[in-house]
């Protein structure tokens, strides 16, 4: 598993550059993630952020794109507006979370 | 990426890679019958979500699954379908139909995926856009008031074919 370093910290990663244990993961690496990928977190995407890792933790995978529409209540329109081109990649990637599996 | 000469740049995932910028990708959904509108609907909903252009082009019996009045009833069948691995003599009997599309219908709400009109929803709020084919329409005497009010335009196969000038075509 290769290591990287983000925000000064040494981090692992998998071979995508996906954070490998979630467990890893703090609020300033996910800034930094967000930061490397050029999204700009507000208040909405810390709370996509918190459902997601709580989400995987419940249910033992992340969820896909329509999982966080429906659970959290925001449209998918918004959803890709947020997190542009790759929604379901990109915010996973923040969360500190693996990319979800599931189709839709 | 800014290199400083004491740090080098951390290892990220590339979303936004030149290679998937220009891809497009346009599915002919020809078919209505329940499980025959899901293969559309599913790899286009996972193309949008990796940022691809997106077009699915509804021509044939592929119009129910965008005609109003019968997108939210398509049915599957185990007539002329011997991978439903049940005895073909047993499809003609009433009731069968109605039994087996909602089986379908159930296996597909365990797994959280929606009904079709709200699969189609979900696949334009991702930016997906919806054709119609001229010459279903003229056949059937349809008209953009009986489709779906998303349906972009019906359009004729050549402007279909100059549409896609470069996309991978899926011809379900």
């Amino acid at each position: 598993m290769p290591t990287t370093t983000i925000a000064g910290t040494q981090v692992e990663v998998n071979e995508e550059g996906f954070l490998s244990n979630p467990a890893d993961w703090t609020q300033e690496l996910g800034a930094e993630f967000a930061r490397l990928i050029n999204v700009e977190m507000t208040d909405e995407h810390w709370k996509l952020v918190t459902f997601l890792r709580e989400d995987y933790k419940a249910m033992g995978e992340t969820p896909t794109l329509r999982r966080v529409s429906t659970q959290l209540g925001l449209p998918v329109k918004q959803l890709f507006t947020m997190f542009p081109g790759k929604p379901a990649k990109k915010m996973s990637y923040v969360a500190g979370v693996p990319k979800p599996k599931g189709c839709v | 990426m800014t290199d400083t000469p004491v740090t080098e740049a951390p290892f990220v995932p590339s979303f936004d890679e030149p290679a998937e910028g220009g891809r497009k990708l346009a599915i002919i959904c020809s078919k209505g019958t329940l499980d025959m509108a899901y293969p559309g609907l599913i790899l286009g909903n996972s193309a949008l979500g990796e940022g691809i252009e997106t077009h699915l082009f509804f021509t044939f019996w592929g119009f129910d699954m965008i005609n109003k009045k019968t997108q939210g009833n398509l049915k599957a069948t185990i007539l002329g379908n011997p991978a439903m691995h049940m005895p073909q003599g047993l499809g003609g009997i009433p009731g069968m139909t109605h039994l087996a599309t909602s089986q379908l219908k159930k296996a597909i709400a365990e797994l959280d995926i929606p009904e079709v009109p709200d699969f189609l929803d979900q696949i334009v709020a991702s930016g997906g856009h919806l054709w119609a084919c001229r010459l279903s329409a003229d056949m059937n005497h349809l008209t953009e008031a009986d489709l779906r009010d998303d349906i972009e335009g019906i359009i004729s196969a050549s402007d279909f074919i100059e549409m896609t000038a470069g996309a991978q075509l899926l011809f379900i």
